[in-house]
Protein backbone atom coordinates (compact mmCIF):
# COMPACT_ATOMS: atom_id res chain seq x y z
CA UNK A 1 0.00 0.00 0.00
CA UNK A 2 1.25 3.81 -0.70
CA UNK A 3 2.11 5.42 2.35
CA UNK A 4 1.93 9.32 2.53
CA UNK A 5 1.01 11.89 4.67
CA UNK A 6 -2.74 12.01 3.10
CA UNK A 7 -3.51 8.28 3.99
CA UNK A 8 -5.06 8.00 7.16
CA UNK A 9 -4.03 6.52 10.17
CA UNK A 10 -7.40 4.60 10.41
CA UNK A 11 -10.28 3.98 8.52
CA UNK A 12 -13.44 3.02 8.74
CA UNK A 13 -15.55 2.10 5.83
CA UNK A 14 -18.94 1.03 6.63
CA UNK A 15 -18.05 -1.08 9.63
CA UNK A 16 -21.18 -2.72 11.74
CA UNK A 17 -21.06 -4.68 15.27
CA UNK A 18 -23.42 -6.30 16.62
CA UNK A 19 -24.36 -7.60 20.14
CA UNK A 20 -26.88 -10.77 19.34
CA UNK A 21 -29.76 -8.14 18.57
CA UNK A 22 -28.05 -4.91 19.56
CA UNK A 23 -26.80 -3.17 16.56
CA UNK A 24 -23.54 -1.04 18.37
CA UNK A 25 -22.20 0.13 15.71
CA UNK A 26 -24.56 0.77 12.56
CA UNK A 27 -22.04 1.45 9.21
CA UNK A 28 -19.88 3.69 10.86
CA UNK A 29 -17.31 5.55 8.74
CA UNK A 30 -14.81 7.75 9.75
CA UNK A 31 -10.99 8.30 9.14
CA UNK A 32 -8.21 9.68 11.69
CA UNK A 33 -5.17 11.56 9.78
CA UNK A 34 -2.12 10.55 11.48
CA UNK A 35 -0.51 11.97 14.47
CA UNK A 36 -4.81 12.98 15.22
CA UNK A 37 -5.56 13.10 19.23
CA UNK A 38 -9.58 12.45 18.68
CA UNK A 39 -11.97 11.94 21.92
CA UNK A 40 -14.83 9.92 21.49
CA UNK A 41 -17.66 10.99 23.62
CA UNK A 42 -21.17 10.22 23.98
CA UNK A 43 -23.60 8.26 26.15
CA UNK A 44 -23.04 4.69 28.01
CA UNK A 45 -23.81 2.07 24.83
CA UNK A 46 -22.94 4.60 21.96
CA UNK A 47 -20.31 2.08 21.03
CA UNK A 48 -17.17 4.13 21.64
CA UNK A 49 -15.43 1.06 23.37
CA UNK A 50 -16.34 -1.07 20.61
CA UNK A 51 -14.28 0.92 18.71
CA UNK A 52 -11.19 0.54 20.21
CA UNK A 53 -11.93 -3.09 21.00
CA UNK A 54 -12.55 -2.95 16.88
CA UNK A 55 -8.97 -1.51 16.62
CA UNK A 56 -7.21 -4.16 19.09
CA UNK A 57 -8.75 -7.04 17.67
CA UNK A 58 -10.67 -8.09 20.71
CA UNK A 59 -13.97 -7.71 18.57
CA UNK A 60 -14.63 -8.36 15.34
CA UNK A 61 -16.60 -6.41 12.91
CA UNK A 62 -19.58 -8.00 11.31
CA UNK A 63 -19.63 -6.02 8.58
CA UNK A 64 -17.42 -3.92 6.96
CA UNK A 65 -13.81 -2.72 6.68
CA UNK A 66 -11.06 -1.05 9.03
CA UNK A 67 -7.60 0.08 7.45
CA UNK A 68 -4.39 0.79 9.24
CA UNK A 69 -2.43 3.31 7.41
CA UNK A 70 -3.94 2.52 4.09
CA UNK A 71 -3.47 -1.82 5.13
CA UNK A 72 -6.95 -3.99 5.20
CA UNK A 73 -6.50 -4.99 8.82
CA UNK A 74 -8.94 -8.05 10.04
CA UNK A 75 -10.93 -8.40 6.42
CA UNK A 76 -10.44 -7.41 3.16
CA UNK A 77 -12.41 -7.29 -0.78
CA UNK A 78 -11.30 -10.49 -2.61
CA UNK A 79 -13.45 -10.60 -5.85
CA UNK A 80 -16.31 -8.19 -4.32
CA UNK A 81 -16.25 -10.40 -1.11
CA UNK A 82 -15.56 -9.40 2.40
CA UNK A 83 -12.78 -12.56 3.68
CA UNK A 84 -11.66 -12.42 6.96
CA UNK A 85 -7.25 -11.91 6.82
CA UNK A 86 -5.32 -14.53 8.64
CA UNK A 87 -4.03 -13.98 12.21
CA UNK A 88 -0.68 -14.20 11.20
CA UNK A 89 -1.05 -10.92 8.94
CA UNK A 90 -3.55 -9.13 11.52
CA UNK A 91 -0.57 -9.39 13.53
CA UNK A 92 1.60 -7.54 11.74
CA UNK A 93 -0.82 -4.54 11.38
CA UNK A 94 -2.17 -5.48 14.99
CA UNK A 95 1.86 -4.32 15.88
CA UNK A 96 1.20 -0.36 15.39
CA UNK A 97 -1.96 -0.81 17.50
CA UNK A 98 -0.97 0.02 21.24
CA UNK A 99 -3.93 -0.19 23.98
CA UNK A 100 -3.89 1.11 27.09
CA UNK A 101 -7.20 -0.43 29.63
CA UNK A 102 -9.27 0.76 32.40
CA UNK A 103 -8.32 -1.95 34.62
CA UNK A 104 -4.88 -1.61 33.67
CA UNK A 105 -4.21 -5.65 33.37
CA UNK A 106 -0.33 -5.46 33.91
CA UNK A 107 0.29 -9.53 34.27
CA UNK A 108 0.80 -10.02 38.15
CA UNK A 109 3.27 -12.60 37.89
CA UNK A 110 5.93 -10.72 35.77
CA UNK A 111 7.50 -7.11 37.74
CA UNK A 112 7.02 -4.03 36.02
CA UNK A 113 10.33 -4.17 34.12
CA UNK A 114 9.28 -7.60 33.13
CA UNK A 115 6.16 -6.54 32.29
CA UNK A 116 6.93 -3.76 29.78
CA UNK A 117 10.17 -5.68 27.98
CA UNK A 118 8.28 -9.57 27.28
CA UNK A 119 6.55 -7.64 24.22
CA UNK A 120 9.50 -6.04 22.95
CA UNK A 121 11.64 -9.40 22.98
CA UNK A 122 9.24 -11.75 22.02
CA UNK A 123 7.17 -9.48 19.53
CA UNK A 124 9.80 -7.38 18.55
CA UNK A 125 12.88 -9.11 18.36
CA UNK A 126 14.93 -6.71 20.66
CA UNK A 127 17.52 -7.84 23.10
CA UNK A 128 16.91 -8.30 26.48
CA UNK A 129 19.79 -5.02 26.88
CA UNK A 130 17.98 -2.98 24.31
CA UNK A 131 14.55 -3.62 25.75
CA UNK A 132 15.38 -2.72 29.17
CA UNK A 133 17.34 0.38 28.59
CA UNK A 134 14.26 2.01 26.47
CA UNK A 135 11.88 0.41 29.57
CA UNK A 136 13.67 2.05 31.89
CA UNK A 137 13.83 5.27 29.62
CA UNK A 138 9.67 5.01 29.73
CA UNK A 139 9.55 4.51 33.46
CA UNK A 140 11.64 7.23 34.15
CA UNK A 141 8.80 9.76 31.80
CA UNK A 142 6.18 8.17 33.59
CA UNK A 143 8.11 8.62 37.10
CA UNK A 144 8.08 5.02 38.42
CA UNK A 145 12.13 4.04 38.01
CA UNK A 146 12.09 3.30 41.51
CA UNK A 147 9.40 0.92 41.22
CA UNK A 148 11.31 -1.17 38.28
CA UNK A 149 11.54 -4.25 40.24
CA UNK A 150 8.16 -4.27 42.54
CA UNK A 151 5.48 -6.19 41.41
CA UNK A 152 2.13 -4.54 39.90
CA UNK A 153 0.12 -5.56 42.88
CA UNK A 154 2.38 -3.81 45.27
CA UNK A 155 1.24 -0.68 42.95
CA UNK A 156 -1.23 1.88 43.65
CA UNK A 157 -4.19 2.21 40.62
CA UNK A 158 -2.30 4.65 38.80
CA UNK A 159 1.33 3.38 39.13
CA UNK A 160 -0.24 0.75 37.91
CA UNK A 161 -1.66 2.67 35.16
CA UNK A 162 1.22 4.67 34.52
CA UNK A 163 3.69 1.33 34.07
CA UNK A 164 0.47 -0.26 31.36
CA UNK A 165 1.34 3.28 29.56
CA UNK A 166 4.68 2.33 29.90
CA UNK A 167 4.07 -1.10 28.83
CA UNK A 168 2.45 -0.06 25.30
CA UNK A 169 4.59 2.67 24.43
CA UNK A 170 7.72 0.37 24.49
CA UNK A 171 5.70 -1.53 21.63
CA UNK A 172 6.36 2.03 19.77
CA UNK A 173 2.84 1.67 18.57
CA UNK A 174 2.14 4.32 15.70
CA UNK A 175 -1.70 4.54 17.51
CA UNK A 176 -2.14 4.31 21.35
CA UNK A 177 -5.89 3.60 22.00
CA UNK A 178 -6.64 5.07 26.05
CA UNK A 179 -9.83 3.14 26.99
CA UNK A 180 -10.79 5.31 30.26
CA UNK A 181 -8.04 5.24 31.37
CA UNK A 182 -8.62 6.89 34.77
CA UNK A 183 -12.02 5.28 35.24
CA UNK A 184 -10.89 2.73 37.81
CA UNK A 185 -8.83 5.04 39.69
CA UNK A 186 -9.01 7.04 43.08
CA UNK A 187 -9.86 10.63 42.07
CA UNK A 188 -6.21 11.68 43.98
CA UNK A 189 -4.57 9.52 41.48
CA UNK A 190 -6.04 10.31 38.27
CA UNK A 191 -3.88 13.67 37.68
CA UNK A 192 -0.27 11.87 37.76
CA UNK A 193 -1.60 9.66 34.75
CA UNK A 194 -3.09 12.77 33.36
CA UNK A 195 -0.07 14.42 33.24
CA UNK A 196 1.47 11.56 31.52
CA UNK A 197 -0.27 11.59 28.74
CA UNK A 198 -0.11 15.10 28.60
CA UNK A 199 3.39 14.59 28.39
CA UNK A 200 2.96 12.15 25.59
CA UNK A 201 0.60 13.74 23.43
CA UNK A 202 2.77 17.19 23.69
CA UNK A 203 6.27 14.78 22.82
CA UNK A 204 5.46 12.27 20.45
CA UNK A 205 3.61 12.14 17.27
CA UNK A 206 1.36 8.93 18.20
CA UNK A 207 -1.81 8.94 16.80
CA UNK A 208 -4.04 8.73 19.63
CA UNK A 209 -7.78 7.90 20.01
CA UNK A 210 -9.08 8.31 23.59
CA UNK A 211 -12.67 7.41 25.13
CA UNK A 212 -12.76 9.39 28.74
CA UNK A 213 -15.19 11.01 30.90
CA UNK A 214 -12.45 13.51 31.73
CA UNK A 215 -13.54 16.44 29.66
CA UNK A 216 -11.24 18.99 30.71
CA UNK A 217 -8.44 16.31 29.41
CA UNK A 218 -10.19 15.54 26.16
CA UNK A 219 -10.42 19.42 25.71
CA UNK A 220 -6.31 19.97 26.57
CA UNK A 221 -4.87 16.65 24.31
CA UNK A 222 -7.42 16.36 21.77
CA UNK A 223 -7.72 18.27 18.34
CA UNK A 224 -10.62 16.41 17.44
CA UNK A 225 -13.65 15.46 19.43
CA UNK A 226 -16.32 12.93 17.51
CA UNK A 227 -19.60 12.66 19.70
CA UNK A 228 -21.97 9.10 19.53
CA UNK A 229 -25.07 8.48 19.86
CA UNK A 230 -26.39 4.68 19.41
CA UNK A 231 -23.39 3.84 17.07
CA UNK A 232 -23.39 6.88 14.97
CA UNK A 233 -21.21 10.23 14.71
CA UNK A 234 -23.99 12.77 15.66
CA UNK A 235 -21.18 15.55 15.82
CA UNK A 236 -17.57 16.26 14.97
CA UNK A 237 -16.00 19.34 15.87
CA UNK A 238 -12.50 20.41 17.28
CA UNK A 239 -12.76 20.24 21.48
CA UNK A 240 -13.36 24.29 21.55
CA UNK A 241 -16.63 24.31 19.40
CA UNK A 242 -18.17 21.28 20.80
CA UNK A 243 -17.82 21.76 24.42
CA UNK A 244 -18.57 25.81 24.13
CA UNK A 245 -21.22 25.65 21.32
CA UNK A 246 -22.53 22.20 20.12
CA UNK A 247 -25.21 22.51 17.95
CA UNK A 248 -26.82 18.68 18.17
CA UNK A 249 -29.59 18.67 21.05
CA UNK A 250 -28.29 15.17 21.87
CA UNK A 251 -24.49 16.78 22.50
CA UNK A 252 -25.78 19.44 24.67
CA UNK A 253 -27.91 17.16 26.90
CA UNK A 254 -24.64 14.65 26.92
CA UNK A 255 -22.54 17.76 27.74
CA UNK A 256 -24.73 18.98 30.20
CA UNK A 257 -24.64 15.47 32.17
CA UNK A 258 -20.86 15.11 32.55
CA UNK A 259 -19.85 18.53 32.59
CA UNK B 1 -0.14 -57.52 71.22
CA UNK B 2 3.20 -58.00 71.31
CA UNK B 3 2.65 -60.86 68.62
CA UNK B 4 0.91 -58.15 66.57
CA UNK B 5 4.23 -55.74 66.70
CA UNK B 6 6.35 -59.08 66.37
CA UNK B 7 4.47 -59.97 62.72
CA UNK B 8 4.21 -56.16 61.46
CA UNK B 9 8.36 -56.38 62.09
CA UNK B 10 8.68 -59.42 60.26
CA UNK B 11 6.20 -58.02 57.39
CA UNK B 12 8.30 -54.47 57.13
CA UNK B 13 10.15 -55.71 53.95
CA UNK B 14 6.26 -56.11 52.26
CA UNK B 15 5.68 -53.28 53.86
CA UNK B 16 8.10 -51.47 51.94
CA UNK B 17 6.84 -53.07 49.07
CA UNK B 18 3.62 -52.36 49.53
CA UNK B 19 4.48 -48.69 49.89
CA UNK B 20 6.55 -48.90 46.85
CA UNK B 21 3.99 -50.50 44.45
CA UNK B 22 1.61 -47.85 45.64
CA UNK B 23 4.04 -44.88 44.97
CA UNK B 24 4.12 -46.52 41.44
CA UNK B 25 0.65 -46.32 40.72
CA UNK B 26 0.28 -43.21 42.51
CA UNK B 27 3.02 -41.08 40.35
CA UNK B 28 2.89 -43.16 37.47
CA UNK B 29 -1.18 -42.35 37.60
CA UNK B 30 -0.95 -38.71 38.34
CA UNK B 31 2.06 -38.31 35.95
CA UNK B 32 -0.45 -40.15 33.10
CA UNK B 33 -3.44 -37.76 34.80
CA UNK B 34 -1.82 -34.60 34.37
CA UNK B 35 -1.01 -35.51 30.90
CA UNK B 36 -4.37 -36.35 30.47
CA UNK B 37 -5.98 -33.16 32.20
CA UNK B 38 -3.88 -30.61 29.71
CA UNK B 39 -4.09 -32.56 26.40
CA UNK B 40 -8.40 -32.54 27.32
CA UNK B 41 -8.31 -28.95 29.51
CA UNK B 42 -6.95 -27.31 26.29
CA UNK B 43 -8.68 -29.59 24.12
CA UNK B 44 -12.04 -28.95 25.62
CA UNK B 45 -11.28 -24.81 25.35
CA UNK B 46 -10.09 -25.29 21.56
CA UNK B 47 -12.31 -22.97 18.27
CA UNK B 48 -12.20 -26.06 16.06
CA UNK B 49 -15.28 -28.84 16.99
CA UNK B 50 -12.64 -31.15 16.00
CA UNK B 51 -10.48 -31.06 19.19
CA UNK B 52 -13.17 -30.11 21.35
CA UNK B 53 -16.19 -32.53 20.67
CA UNK B 54 -13.53 -35.41 21.34
CA UNK B 55 -12.61 -34.24 24.38
CA UNK B 56 -15.59 -33.56 25.73
CA UNK B 57 -16.54 -37.27 24.96
CA UNK B 58 -13.52 -38.40 26.44
CA UNK B 59 -13.69 -36.50 29.60
CA UNK B 60 -17.39 -37.68 30.44
CA UNK B 61 -16.96 -41.46 29.48
CA UNK B 62 -13.85 -41.77 32.15
CA UNK B 63 -15.46 -39.10 34.18
CA UNK B 64 -18.83 -41.30 34.05
CA UNK B 65 -17.36 -44.46 34.32
CA UNK B 66 -16.23 -46.70 37.85
CA UNK B 67 -12.78 -46.62 38.26
CA UNK B 68 -13.27 -50.56 39.18
CA UNK B 69 -14.77 -51.13 36.21
CA UNK B 70 -12.43 -49.91 34.54
CA UNK B 71 -9.39 -51.54 36.03
CA UNK B 72 -10.74 -54.97 35.82
CA UNK B 73 -12.02 -54.10 32.12
CA UNK B 74 -7.86 -52.92 31.36
CA UNK B 75 -7.13 -56.55 33.12
CA UNK B 76 -9.52 -58.95 32.30
CA UNK B 77 -11.19 -57.55 29.05
CA UNK B 78 -8.06 -56.20 27.08
CA UNK B 79 -6.60 -59.69 27.01
CA UNK B 80 -9.61 -61.30 25.29
CA UNK B 81 -10.83 -61.36 21.75
CA UNK B 82 -10.26 -59.04 19.68
CA UNK B 83 -8.42 -57.35 21.48
CA UNK B 84 -5.91 -59.85 22.41
CA UNK B 85 -4.02 -56.57 24.55
CA UNK B 86 -1.97 -58.39 27.79
CA UNK B 87 -0.88 -55.22 30.00
CA UNK B 88 1.28 -55.94 33.25
CA UNK B 89 -0.58 -55.46 36.40
CA UNK B 90 0.83 -52.17 37.27
CA UNK B 91 0.28 -50.65 33.71
CA UNK B 92 -3.45 -51.37 33.84
CA UNK B 93 -3.65 -49.88 37.33
CA UNK B 94 -1.57 -47.00 36.33
CA UNK B 95 -3.54 -46.40 32.76
CA UNK B 96 -6.81 -46.83 34.41
CA UNK B 97 -5.80 -44.09 37.51
CA UNK B 98 -4.36 -41.74 34.97
CA UNK B 99 -7.51 -41.74 32.67
CA UNK B 100 -9.88 -41.83 35.40
CA UNK B 101 -8.44 -38.88 37.71
CA UNK B 102 -6.77 -36.99 34.42
CA UNK B 103 -10.80 -36.56 33.02
CA UNK B 104 -11.35 -35.16 36.34
CA UNK B 105 -8.51 -33.30 36.41
CA UNK B 106 -9.01 -31.87 32.99
CA UNK B 107 -11.71 -30.05 34.11
CA UNK B 108 -9.83 -28.48 36.40
CA UNK B 109 -7.27 -27.30 33.96
CA UNK B 110 -10.47 -25.83 31.94
CA UNK B 111 -12.00 -23.99 34.81
CA UNK B 112 -8.90 -21.90 36.04
CA UNK B 113 -7.48 -21.08 32.72
CA UNK B 114 -11.49 -19.80 32.45
CA UNK B 115 -10.95 -18.30 35.71
CA UNK B 116 -8.13 -15.80 34.46
CA UNK B 117 -9.37 -12.35 34.40
CA UNK B 118 -10.57 -11.39 30.68
CA UNK B 119 -8.22 -8.79 30.83
CA UNK B 120 -5.23 -10.67 30.96
CA UNK B 121 -5.79 -11.81 27.53
CA UNK B 122 -6.53 -8.93 26.39
CA UNK B 123 -3.41 -7.26 27.49
CA UNK B 124 -1.78 -10.14 25.65
CA UNK B 125 -3.68 -9.74 22.57
CA UNK B 126 -2.94 -5.82 22.84
CA UNK B 127 0.87 -6.42 22.97
CA UNK B 128 0.24 -8.68 20.39
CA UNK B 129 2.14 -11.89 21.74
CA UNK B 130 1.36 -15.15 19.88
CA UNK B 131 -1.71 -17.30 21.20
CA UNK B 132 0.94 -20.16 22.75
CA UNK B 133 2.95 -17.17 24.10
CA UNK B 134 -0.16 -15.73 25.56
CA UNK B 135 -0.83 -19.47 27.46
CA UNK B 136 2.95 -19.89 28.49
CA UNK B 137 4.07 -16.58 29.74
CA UNK B 138 1.06 -15.14 31.09
CA UNK B 139 -1.86 -17.35 31.86
CA UNK B 140 -0.54 -20.13 32.85
CA UNK B 141 1.30 -19.08 35.52
CA UNK B 142 -1.40 -17.56 36.76
CA UNK B 143 -3.71 -20.23 36.14
CA UNK B 144 -1.18 -23.14 37.82
CA UNK B 145 -1.68 -21.51 41.49
CA UNK B 146 -5.45 -22.23 41.18
CA UNK B 147 -5.15 -25.66 40.09
CA UNK B 148 -2.42 -26.90 42.28
CA UNK B 149 -5.25 -26.88 45.78
CA UNK B 150 -7.73 -29.06 43.44
CA UNK B 151 -4.92 -31.00 42.01
CA UNK B 152 -3.98 -32.14 45.62
CA UNK B 153 -7.46 -33.30 45.88
CA UNK B 154 -7.25 -35.48 43.02
CA UNK B 155 -4.17 -36.94 44.05
CA UNK B 156 -5.44 -37.61 47.33
CA UNK B 157 -8.11 -39.43 46.00
CA UNK B 158 -5.48 -41.35 43.42
CA UNK B 159 -3.52 -42.63 46.36
CA UNK B 160 -6.91 -43.96 47.69
CA UNK B 161 -8.25 -45.35 44.50
CA UNK B 162 -4.76 -47.07 44.01
CA UNK B 163 -6.33 -49.47 46.39
CA UNK B 164 -8.21 -50.87 43.95
CA UNK B 165 -4.78 -52.57 42.24
CA UNK B 166 -4.64 -54.78 44.96
CA UNK B 167 -7.75 -57.03 42.96
CA UNK B 168 -5.60 -56.91 40.14
CA UNK B 169 -2.69 -59.12 41.77
CA UNK B 170 -0.30 -56.18 42.80
CA UNK B 171 1.32 -56.06 46.21
CA UNK B 172 0.32 -52.91 47.09
CA UNK B 173 -0.26 -51.32 50.68
CA UNK B 174 -4.17 -52.83 50.09
CA UNK B 175 -2.46 -55.95 49.65
CA UNK B 176 -0.13 -55.55 52.52
CA UNK B 177 -2.57 -54.51 55.15
CA UNK B 178 -4.78 -58.03 53.99
CA UNK B 179 -1.41 -60.48 55.18
CA UNK B 180 -1.06 -58.36 58.19
CA UNK B 181 -4.81 -59.30 58.78
CA UNK B 182 -4.00 -63.22 57.83
CA UNK B 183 -0.49 -63.17 59.78
CA UNK B 184 -2.06 -61.80 62.98
CA UNK B 185 -6.05 -62.59 62.40
CA UNK B 186 -6.61 -59.50 64.77
CA UNK B 187 -8.72 -57.38 62.06
CA UNK B 188 -8.92 -54.24 64.08
CA UNK B 189 -4.80 -54.09 64.29
CA UNK B 190 -4.26 -54.80 60.65
CA UNK B 191 -6.64 -52.62 59.08
CA UNK B 192 -5.81 -49.81 61.21
CA UNK B 193 -2.61 -49.96 60.45
CA UNK B 194 -3.97 -49.65 56.94
CA UNK B 195 -5.40 -46.50 57.66
CA UNK B 196 -2.42 -45.31 59.10
CA UNK B 197 -0.06 -46.25 56.43
CA UNK B 198 -2.50 -44.61 53.19
CA UNK B 199 -2.89 -41.50 55.81
CA UNK B 200 1.34 -41.24 56.14
CA UNK B 201 1.11 -41.93 52.11
CA UNK B 202 -0.99 -39.18 51.10
CA UNK B 203 -0.27 -36.65 53.75
CA UNK B 204 3.17 -36.46 52.88
CA UNK B 205 1.96 -36.20 48.90
CA UNK B 206 -0.01 -33.31 50.47
CA UNK B 207 2.75 -31.56 51.93
CA UNK B 208 4.46 -31.28 48.98
CA UNK B 209 1.98 -30.57 46.88
CA UNK B 210 1.45 -27.67 49.51
CA UNK B 211 5.36 -26.74 48.86
CA UNK B 212 4.15 -26.54 45.31
CA UNK B 213 1.37 -24.16 45.87
CA UNK B 214 3.78 -21.83 47.75
CA UNK B 215 6.46 -21.51 45.46
CA UNK B 216 3.65 -20.69 42.59
CA UNK B 217 1.90 -17.92 44.63
CA UNK B 218 5.42 -16.86 45.49
CA UNK B 219 5.92 -16.37 41.74
CA UNK B 220 2.87 -14.40 41.16
CA UNK B 221 4.00 -12.43 44.00
CA UNK B 222 1.29 -13.12 46.13
CA UNK B 223 0.56 -15.75 48.85
CA UNK B 224 2.24 -16.71 52.33
CA UNK B 225 5.95 -18.07 53.31
CA UNK B 226 7.19 -21.42 53.17
CA UNK B 227 6.72 -21.78 56.55
CA UNK B 228 2.93 -21.97 55.90
CA UNK B 229 4.21 -25.35 54.48
CA UNK B 230 4.80 -26.91 57.40
CA UNK B 231 1.11 -26.35 58.95
CA UNK B 232 -1.55 -28.48 58.42
CA UNK B 233 -3.61 -25.39 57.45
CA UNK B 234 -4.96 -25.25 53.82
CA UNK B 235 -3.33 -22.13 52.54
CA UNK B 236 -5.20 -19.16 51.86
CA UNK B 237 -6.47 -19.26 48.14
CA UNK B 238 -6.81 -15.12 46.73
CA UNK B 239 -9.56 -15.33 44.83
CA UNK B 240 -8.41 -12.56 43.05
CA UNK B 241 -5.32 -13.97 41.17
CA UNK B 242 -4.83 -12.41 38.03
CA UNK B 243 -7.60 -9.55 38.22
CA UNK B 244 -4.71 -7.72 37.22
CA UNK B 245 -5.24 -4.82 40.23
CA UNK B 246 -5.50 -5.16 43.91
CA UNK B 247 -9.01 -4.58 45.56
CA UNK B 248 -9.50 -1.31 44.16
CA UNK B 249 -9.36 -1.66 41.08
CA UNK B 250 -11.99 -4.18 41.31
CA UNK B 251 -14.47 -2.30 43.82
CA UNK B 252 -14.35 0.55 41.53
CA UNK B 253 -14.80 -1.75 38.22
CA UNK B 254 -18.49 -1.24 38.55
CA UNK B 255 -18.35 2.17 39.36
CA UNK B 256 -16.25 3.29 36.21
CA UNK B 257 -17.63 0.34 34.11
CA UNK B 258 -18.44 1.67 30.55
CA UNK B 259 -18.40 -1.42 28.40
CA UNK B 260 -20.77 -0.13 25.50
CA UNK B 261 -22.67 -3.12 24.35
Amino acid sequence: MPENDTTPAIEFQGVVKRFGDNVVLDGLDFTVAQGDRVTLIGPSGSGKTTILRLLMTLEEANEGLILIDGDPYTHEMRGGKRVAIPDKRRSLVRRRVGMVFQQFNLFPNMTVLENIIEAPIHVLGKSKAEATTIAEALLDKVGLAEKRDERPTKLSGGQQQRVAIARALAMEPEILLLDEVTSALDPELVADVLGVLRNIAETTDITMLIVTHEMQFAREVSNRVLMFDKGKIIEEADPETIFTSPTHERTQEFLRAVL
Amino acid sequence: MSDNLQQFVDLLPQLGEGILVTLQLTLGGAVLALLVAFTLGFGSRAHTRWARVPSRVVVEFFRGTSLVVQIFWLYYVLPLPPFYVELDPLACGILALGLNYGAYASEVVRGSINSVAKGQWEAAIALDLSPVHRLRRVIMPQAWPLMIPMFTNLLIQLVKGSALAAYISLHDLNFFTNELRERTSDTIFSYTVGLLCYFVVAYLLTLAMNALEVRAKNRLGTGPTLREVLRLAPVQTTADVGAGGPAPAATTASKGGDRDG
